[in-house]
């Protein structure tokens, strides 16, 4: 062991956001260090790699005022914490947990590693209790559930961050009120920023927000979000609050992870993605959960844009593969000015069927969520066959189908800037089915 | 032997350790994190570490043991929740917390539990080496125990045992254990292998009757993200026909590992048990860390082979193998070794190929032949079959069950793709289901599947003219083949109709067969295709 600080001015070389330095006497892995450049700029980082000769550093923020000869690097003997306590409630910070909403920083409370730990399968408690978005398409067809992990699956160009927002201010548990939520922004633009600004001012205090802007460095992309769970965690477990996470936008998250994986220069997977990119995204996602025994729980909303609306690249790929579900934003709704542009076929809840029902919603919810999605299938199916055979092709109860599907997309999906309560949401799914005569006796 | 840690990237550690061999097992740094060698160097030895690395520093000691990773077997093994590298996770619960820390050594069997044991031996009689000594009755099943050493008995215990204990003494001072440690990377020393020819029943009308399993026999799952693998894997846990499952949750979620564990502890087997008595669970979730995901099949499936060698019919699911290929991939790219496709190594084929292998039908001491089948999933990225882990399970493996992403989006579950999925095996159980359940099972099967072929050609027809072109023969076909679809293949995981035995299988085709055929009889006779319709709806 190490009690003192050791610091070092043989730096080897610098490559990107990654700098290697000689002679280290026992740097350890996952340990912080300070960098001070020749114009006294003081920046973080981190031990990735130690080899015989050299250590390797990744450090969180610019690298460009830093050269080989002048900048020194302190070894703090720890690995990366974040500072939690109860004031964070509130307030706004960078991706390295400076604050930038103004205020000063407060005394935390204890330190925690920002790596977090694994959740012991036996102690986790399966979650069955939903959450209320208050979309109509997310809380009756793919329902929320505490302690779940549901990305948005966004393509370019769609109102994905109107969707974050709106459900960052009217997420709540039906009965209970309000609870808490964790915003971690990823490579946001100002313009986006600012829009997350304005909503955040208007929402109660029941908030912790990380943002990191487009121009701000790439590294702490991937630090942003782990800061943001442990604070979710800490809140959850330890202060027994229920905790939205919501992280935008993880196509940023697994760009940065391609960068820094190139500039240590380790072997490319599929489209250049490292092959371990399965591993970092699943220590992400797999922090979400509730705990036996134990109030509180920690759910995820990660957003995602798929590059090129390809959903099997893999970042929306991998994504899905560890998430329980997706909710999916269609281009053809948004042209059809379809607010939120929500195509509920290719979208899942796996945890839904466990916290809806007698007791938990409604006694009818399964079967209305059930008999809207055949329905609308069976429409959408139809619509393909109407532009072959034409309207006079098909037979008398396929074309009420088809009505029937645009009349969904139109007043069900579509919301505009309204509110709906679960309840709400059922009587209208139910008053829809009952007009086209489809629910059965 | 003793030495320190000189360089360190990530799980890959170096030692200056000497005189180890690959797959020994070394302890890393003052925390005693576990891992295992994988390359050996003059000057220096690559290690794995299967638990985190943050906060180990170069010049920390290391500890090499000159033993590989084991697991240890013995009674007590059934119902219980392990991690990938057997370490009882309700016990690591109790000493860590509900969050996972590192290097907390467990042992695997609770070694103070009391058993009743029954020998099957006398003082002064002989024995050799994997002869039964006796019998401890575990759960529903009669757990034997067999001798470890060759020689004369010179006493030997009755009643409660426990397994810290002899359960005999031989004359020249040899106490015969319990339990043994066993190694997981090298397949269980078994009797000579038999052909597979039981059928193994799933209780999915999907699997049984168009593409059987066979007990023995090797299935694989593949299928996108949200096509149902895990509830398929999970259905199957839970209704087959077996006297032993080892359910690996290899990479997966930690909340379906929370529900499996709760629906398991809930739900009751034929003889009012519960599911968890006669399973045993391995979960790492895909958070844990890599080496212990890729070492946590090799676990599962050595306390699989154990259960077999006592004669018993062991299913082994993983969900999924993609996941363990993939930690391969991390290990092998982290040791800097060349990529084959898709960055996998090039020993992924062999090494699925050879792990596969261990599914068989084995003649066993206790006289009745043993047998270990497995299920295992598969998750393409993309849902692109052609990638290289899916490719290497198809070559080894007889039954393929295809999940479909298109049946999915329309909620058909399960959703096995009746045109693309294959089964090797049908013909070993046809006679099996020929004699025991119904004497036209081959003829059923033919037609569903006629019927089935017939539609898929009528609705490239439908997509051109629409229904109202079609004829009034097709149309009914079509009806025959959406009911089939519909209350045949589609089978809801969570209802009553979750389990379909072999004869409720059959008897439920046959009457839609019978339906149909009754129905295009009554087209001939000149009845109007509407009418027909209304009555059989």
């Amino acid at each position: 062991m190490r009690l003192a600080e050791h610091c070092y001015r043989s730096l080897n070389a610098i490559r990107g956001p990654l700098v290697f330095v000689e002679h280290v006497f026992a740097a350890r892995i996952g340990e912080t260090v300070t960098l001070v450049a020749p114009d006294g700029q003081r920046l973080e980082g981190e031990v990735l790699k130690i080899d015989t000769e050299q250590v390797l550093i990744q450090v969180f923020g610019e690298t460009s005022g830093l050269d080989l000869e002048r900048t020194s690097v302190t070894f703090h003997d720890a690995v990366k914490r974040a500072p939690l306590s109860r004031h964070c409630l509130g307030r706004v910070f960078n991706g390295s947990f400076l604050p930038i909403d103004g205020a000063p920083m407060y005394i935390p409370e204890r330190w925690e590693a920002v790596s977090g730990a694994p959740i012991n399968p036996v102690a986790r408690e399966f979650p069955r209790e939903i959450i209320e978005t208050g979309i109509s398409a997310i809380d009756g067809l793919n329902s929320l559930i505490k302690g779940q992990k549901l990305p948005i699956f966004s393509c370019a160009g769609l109102p994905a961050q109107e969707l974050v927002a709106r459900i960052l201010s009217q997420a709540r548990l039906p009965g209970t009120g309000e609870f808490v939520v964790v915003f971690v922004a990823l490579g946001l633009s100002y313009h986006e920023y600012s829009f997350f600004q304005q909503t955040l001012e208007q929402m109660p205090s029941r908030f912790v927000a990380f943002f990191n802007l487009a121009g701000e460095p790439v590294v702490e992309r991937l630090l942003a979000p782990r800061l943001g769970l442990t604070v979710a965690e800490d809140l959850a477990f330890n202060h027994q609050m229920d905790v939205l996470v919501i992280v935008s936008d993880m196509t940023n998250y697994c760009d940065a992870l391609r960068e820094i994986s190139t500039s240590r220069e380790e072997l490319p997977g599929r489209r250049g993605y490292p092959g371990y990119m399965y591993s970092d995204l699943a220590s992400l996602y797999e922090r979400a959960g509730r705990l036996r025994d134990r109030p509180g729980s920690v759910t995820l909303l990660p957003i995602l844009t798929m590059p090129e609306d390809d959903i099997t690249h893999p970042i929306p790929d991998l994504t899905g593969y560890i998430t329980e579900g997706q909710i999916v934003l269609s281009r053809e709704l948004q042209q059809k000015e379809i607010f939120p542009p929500i195509d509920v076929l290719p979208c899942l809840s796996r945890l839904m069927q466990h916290g809806i029902g007698a007791g938990q919603t409604r006694a009818d919810h399964r079967q209305i969520a059930n008999l809207l999605y055949q329905s609308y299938a069976k429409g959408r199916e139809l619509r393909k066959l109407e532009a072959v055979v034409g309207k006079e092709g098909l037979l008398e109860e396929d074309r009420v189908i088809l009505t029937m599907a645009d009349d969904f997309e139109r007043s069900f999906v579509h919301q505009g800037a309204e509110r709906r309560d679960i309840m709400q949401t059922l009587d209208l799914g139910l008053a829809l089915l009952q007009k086209y005569n489809l629910v059965p006796p | 032997m003793k030495g320190v840690v000189t360089s360190i990237s990530g799980a890959t550690v170096s030692v200056d350790i000497r005189g180890l061999q690959l797959y020994d097992r070394v302890y890393i740094g003052h925390a005693r994190l576990s891992g295992e060698v994988v390359h050996l160097e003059k000057e220096r030895t690559t290690v794995q570490v299967f638990e985190d690395t943050h906060g180990l520093s170069v010049g920390e000691p290391a500890e090499g043991t000159r033993a590989p990773l084991t697991v240890a077997l013995g009674p007590g093994l059934l119902g219980g929740i392990f991690d990938g590298l057997q370490r009882p996770l309700l016990e690591l619960q109790k000493q860590s917390g509900a969050f996972i820390k590192n290097s907390v050594e467990l042992p695997s069997l609770d070694l103070q539990r009391e058993w009743q044991f029954t020998p099957a031996k006398q003082t002064g009689e002989a024995v050799v080496s994997g002869e039964l000594i006796g019998f401890v009755t575990e759960g529903h099943l009669q757990h034997p125990l067999f001798a470890s050493q060759s020689g004369e008995i010179e006493s030997i215990s009755q009643g409660a045992i426990r397994l810290d204990g002899a359960l005999a003494t031989l004359t020249d001072g040899t106490q015969l254990c319990g339990w043994q440690n066993c190694s997981v990377r090298r397949p269980r020393v078994c009797g000579r292998r038999q052909p597979a020819t039981t059928p193994l029943l799933t209780g999915q009308r999907a699997i049984d009757f168009l593409f059987p399993m066979i007990k023995g026999g090797v299935a694989i799952i593949p299928g996108g993200f949200g096509t149902g693998k895990t509830v398929l894997e999970q259905s199957i846990a839970k209704f087959a026909d077996t006297d032993v499952v080892v359910y690996v949750g290899c990479g997966e979620r930690g909340n379906e590992m929370a529900g499996l564990l709760r629906e398991f502890g809930e739900l009751r087997d034929a003889g009012g048990r519960p599911l968890l008595e006669r399973t045993i669970i391995i979960a790492n979730t895909s958070n844990m860390p890599v080496a212990a995901r890729e070492s946590s099949i090799y676990t599962a499936v050595t306390m699989a082979e154990y259960y077999r060698d006592m004669g018993y019919d062991v299913l082994f699911l993983a969900d999924s193998l993609s996941r363990w290929a993939e930690a391969l991939r991390e290990i092998s790219s982290s040791l800097e070794e060349i990529p084959g496709e898709e960055g996998y190594p090039t020993y992924l084929s062999s090494r699925i190929a050879a792990f596969i292998e261990r599914a068989g039908v084995v003649e066993t001491p206790t006289g009745k032949p043993g047998s270990l089948s497995m299920v295992l999933a598969v998750s393409p990225p993309g849902s692109d079959f052609s990638e290289p882990v899916t490719q290497a399970c198809l070559r080894a493996a007889g039954a393929f069950y295809m999940l479909d992403t298109t049946l999915a989006h329309s909620r058909h579950f399960p959703a096995i793709d009746w045109s693309q999925s294959y089964s090797l095996f049908a013909k070993q159980c046809s006679a099996f289901f020929r004699e025991e359940i119904h004497p036209n099972w081959q003829d059923l099967q033919r037609r569903c599947r006629d019927i089935l072929q017939q539609e898929e050609a009528l609705r490239e027809v439908v997509e051109v003219v629409g229904m109202e072109g079609l004829q009034d023969r097709d149309r009914l076909l079509i009806f025959a083949a959406e009911r089939v679809r519909r209350d045949f293949l589609c089978q809801n995981s969570f209802s009553a109709d979750a389990f379909s035995t072999p004869e409720q299988t059959a008897q439920r085709i046959s009457s839609i067969l019978e339906n149909h055929a009754q129905a295009v009889k009554r087209l001939e006779q000149g009845e109007l295709l509407s009418d027909i319709l209304k009555g059989s709806c």
